[in-house]
């Protein structure tokens, strides 16, 4: 078996026990704990911001100015007018920008 | 319900139902799908792999962090763990889907549970506030058109893809970050999103510009997620938009 095949099904397992994990561990208990509930609440906003970040940090014109773009409308828009209207800017940019 | 016909046909009703509630979820998913197939030939997979990644995993986010993460060399364990992070959330989804369908038996329970996606999640909270039941025909109807498409775009993609001529120009290398910025912003109705998404901002910089990637996703998570613990319970209570 390849490392990539082993990631593969390492990252279907863990995947699966995120969905029933969360039945099996939180159905035991009466309530979750506040804190517990914020910290789980605040997980993928913190572990996708981070891929984010430094792209924007490190990013040139092009990449900046298609972000700041699809950002604006993603407070109006659904997620694919707003990862097209990222990837017009961003493409047009970069033709401009040559 | 009592005539076994009366019963088939409306199991027959609630799986069609369901099959709609799947439409605009697949129209939705199906270019990230593509999008996914394509970026794994590119990140040096096979079809298969990149078919393999779709059918078991079934969590078009992680996916991308995985595939974004092989392009790097970066250590097996650390590529699983982000993809374990990435997918953490639907512990909650877990939690909150199992509470309609406890009476379920076992195994379709354990069945429905892999199939449990952000749209199939928020559909069976709707359904579930509106006081309707959430039956296995129901949430199959949804589930498996959703998961027969994932797979098929996937493939499409991964066999297509790369007929598509200059990456760069076309902006492919950059469009997952627009993706995940995307995603961000989907949790914006959160309580405490501003303050998680700064401290992960901050912290994921400055650890990508010290200790260096991939560090910069576990350690600038953490921080958003110690804010989120410390910050005072009950403010900014609002509910959870759908994911």
């Amino acid at each position: 078996m390849s490392t990539t095949v082993a990631i593969i099904l390492a990252g279907a397992v863990l995947t699966y026990l995120t969905r029933a994990g969360g039945h099996m561990v939180l159905s035991r208990f009466e309530r979750i704990h506040p804190r517990v509930e914020a910290a789980l609440n605040a997980v993928p906003a913190a572990v996708l911001t981070t891929l984010v970040a430094p792209a924007v940090y490190h990013g040139g014109p092009a990449e900046i100015g298609a972000l700041l773009i699809a950002g604006i409308v993603a407070l109006r828009a659904s997620m694919m007018t707003m990862f097209l209207s990222g990837a017009a800017v961003l493409i047009l940019l970069r033709y401009l920008l040559h | 319900m009592s005539v076994e016909a009366v019963s088939e046909m409306s199991r027959r009703n609630e799986f069609v139902d369901g099959m709609r509630r799947s439409v605009p979820v697949i129209v939705a998913s199906a270019p990230f799908g593509i999008l996914f197939g394509a970026l794994a030939i590119d990140n040096g997979f096979t079809v298969f792999e990149a078919l393999l990644m779709s059918a078991t995993i079934f969590a078009g986010a992680s996916q991308m962090v995985g595939l974004n993460l092989f392009d790097e060399k970066i250590a097996p364990w650390v590529i699983v763990l982000s993809i374990f992070a990435v997918n953490f959330r639907h512990v909650l989804y877990s939690a909150a889907v199992g509470r309609h369908i406890r009476h379920w038996p076992f195994l379709q329970k354990a069945v429905a549970f892999f199939f449990l996606v952000d749209p199939q999640y928020a559909e069976s909270e709707r359904r579930a506030v509106k006081g309707e039941p959430i039956s296995f025909a129901w949430y199959f109807g949804m589930g498996i058109p959703i998961y027969v498409f994932w797979n098929t775009a996937t493939v499409l993609g991964a066999l297509f893809g790369r007929l598509v001529p200059d990456f760069e120009a076309l902006g492919i290398d950059f469009l997952l970050t627009i993706y995940f910025l995307g995603l961000v912003m989907e949790f914006r109705d959160r309580s405490l999103f501003l303050p998680v998404v700064a401290a992960s901002t901050i912290v994921s910089v400055l650890a990508y510009d010290t200790i260096g990637s991939p560090w910069h996703v576990s350690v600038g998570a953490l921080a958003g997620i110690v804010v989120a613990v410390l910050a005072p319970i009950g403010n900014g209570e609002k509910g959870d938009k759908a994911p």
